[in-house]
């Protein structure tokens, strides 16, 4: 499996020089199967990209959003294979207790705040989902609700012999004494993280960030890897950089999450346009 | 043009789960829980106790700590309830066993012979949990000193 990320940070689009190196498009990651099979991560402005990169013979498209805040859903409408009368794109989504993710799309994909509706998509279904496991192609996906505001997906995805979990936006520590001691019955996403090859998992904040921004949905550094060691992961992927981050601000932090002798996983930042494979590939 | 925009639901309810870890819905109600001056059980969908705050604690006698998790009727058969009024009560008309069982909300005003020996009048309100989705995750009872009963 194939794993590339198109958009790392968070909350806010942040394009600067002082953001080069990490990015500056929203959460989008994309992976491919050794059998081909598509799966779009998230769909923040990274996806732009992502889908002119999506060859042009595909015939179709999975795109797993894990919760409909803007800068997971905001590159939506410029996702080029949604238009593509040639490709099926199947989205889907957090269900919620009072409309279908149709219905709640159609808030932004549509006047005034977007000049395209969903209706006007020429092949495109959508699909509620809830805590489960469910098969797209060669790809087994376990979804379950986890802790962030409103309802929000946290994937795993099994295929080619190897597992990535996928939290964006997750704060699993919130209402826990600090510094957090997770017990896995008691730790929202654990399920989906435990023992997974790469675990690409919210990172946004400092320590010192973290405090004021309790109940927020976000994680800090140190908060993830407690989380990652909590899961028995193989490797740490940190994502969904605040937006005042620099590069060399979050060069710093993993720096220091590098030389953790404690650590008892692989721990790579996440970058924007870096490519990994993990089980077979294709 | 292909009819677009279908919609289905995949992920079937599972309750209560066989995993290692509880639903967001009552790991975010045990936080809550936890910080609340009121006295709090929470239940699993089969009635399991999952877990009281130190308020109950004190009502009951024993720490979390210790006891940890254990079947409600357990704990439950361990003090002398009675009605309002001093009348023997069933263990499937408690207020906590009704939100369990018929998964609706449920009230009464009780007198309970605990740790310290003497009868204290107690309110409980109980109320099942149903997460996204109409899953049935467990229940809640709240309880109250109520010196009216």
């Amino acid at each position: 499996m194939k794993a590339v990320l198109w958009g790392t940070r968070g909350s806010l689009g942040s394009a600067s020089a002082e953001t080069v190196v990490y990015g500056g498009d929203t959460s989008s990651v994309e992976l491919v199967t050794s059998r081909g099979t598509i799966l779009v991560l998230d769909a923040g402005s990274g996806v732009r990209r992502l889908g002119a990169a999506v060859p042009a013979d595909v015939k179709r498209v999975d795109l797993l959003l894990t919760h409909l805040h803007m800068d997971h859903i905001q590159g939506l409408g410029f996702f080029g294979p949604m238009y593509n009368p040639n490709i099926e794109t199947h989205v889907w989504g957090p269900a919620s207790t009072n409309a279908t993710l149709r219905t709640r799309l159609s808030r932004y994909l549509s006047p005034p705040l977007f000049p395209v509706c969903v209706r006007d998509l020429p092949n495109v279904f959508f699909h509620d989902v809830m805590p489960g496991t469910f098969e797209i192609d060669d790809a087994t996906i376990t979804a379950d609700f986890i802790c962030h505001p409103d309802p929000t997906l946290g994937y795993r995805i099994e295929a080619d012999g190897a597992s990535i979990a996928y939290m964006p936006d997750h704060e699993p520590a919130l209402g826990a004494e600090l510094p957090y001691r997770p017990d896995p019955e008691w730790t929202s996403g654990y399920c989906i993280a435990r023992g997974v090859d790469v675990l690409i998992h919210d990172a946004q904040y400092t320590e010192a960030e973290y405090l004021t921004h309790v109940g927020w949905g976000h994680s800090s550094m140190r908060q993830t890897t407690a989380f990652a060691t909590l899961a028995e992961v193989g490797q740490l992927v940190s994502f969904h950089h605040d937006p005042s981050h620099s590069d060399s601000m979050l060069e710093e932090i993993a720096e220091k999450i590098s030389t953790d002798e404690n650590l008892r996983f692989k721990f790579f930042p996440g970058k924007e346009g870096v490519e990994f494979h993990v089980g077979r590939c294709c | 043009m292909t009819p677009s925009n279908t919609t289905n639901t995949v992920g079937e309810p599972s309750t209560p789960r066989q995993s290692t870890q509880q639903a967001i819905e009552l790991i975010l109600l045990r936080q809550w829980a936890s910080y609340i001056k009121t006295p709090i059980w929470i239940t699993s969908a089969d009635g399991y106790l999952l877990f009281f705050n130190e308020p109950a604690e004190q009502i009951i006698g024993i720490r979390f700590g210790e006891s940890g998790p254990m079947p409600v009727n357990e704990l439950v058969s361990r003090f002398e309830i009675r009605d309002e009024y001093g009348a023997p009560i069933e263990a499937q008309a408690l207020p906590l066993a009704v939100a369990v069982a018929q998964r609706k909300p449920a009230h009464s005003r009780l007198r309970v012979r605990a740790v310290g020996g003497e009868y204290v009048p107690i309110a409980v309100t109980a109320f099942p949990i149903e997460g996204q989705g109409g899953r049935f995750l467990g229940a809640v009872a709240m309880f109250w000193e109520d010196r009216k009963a």
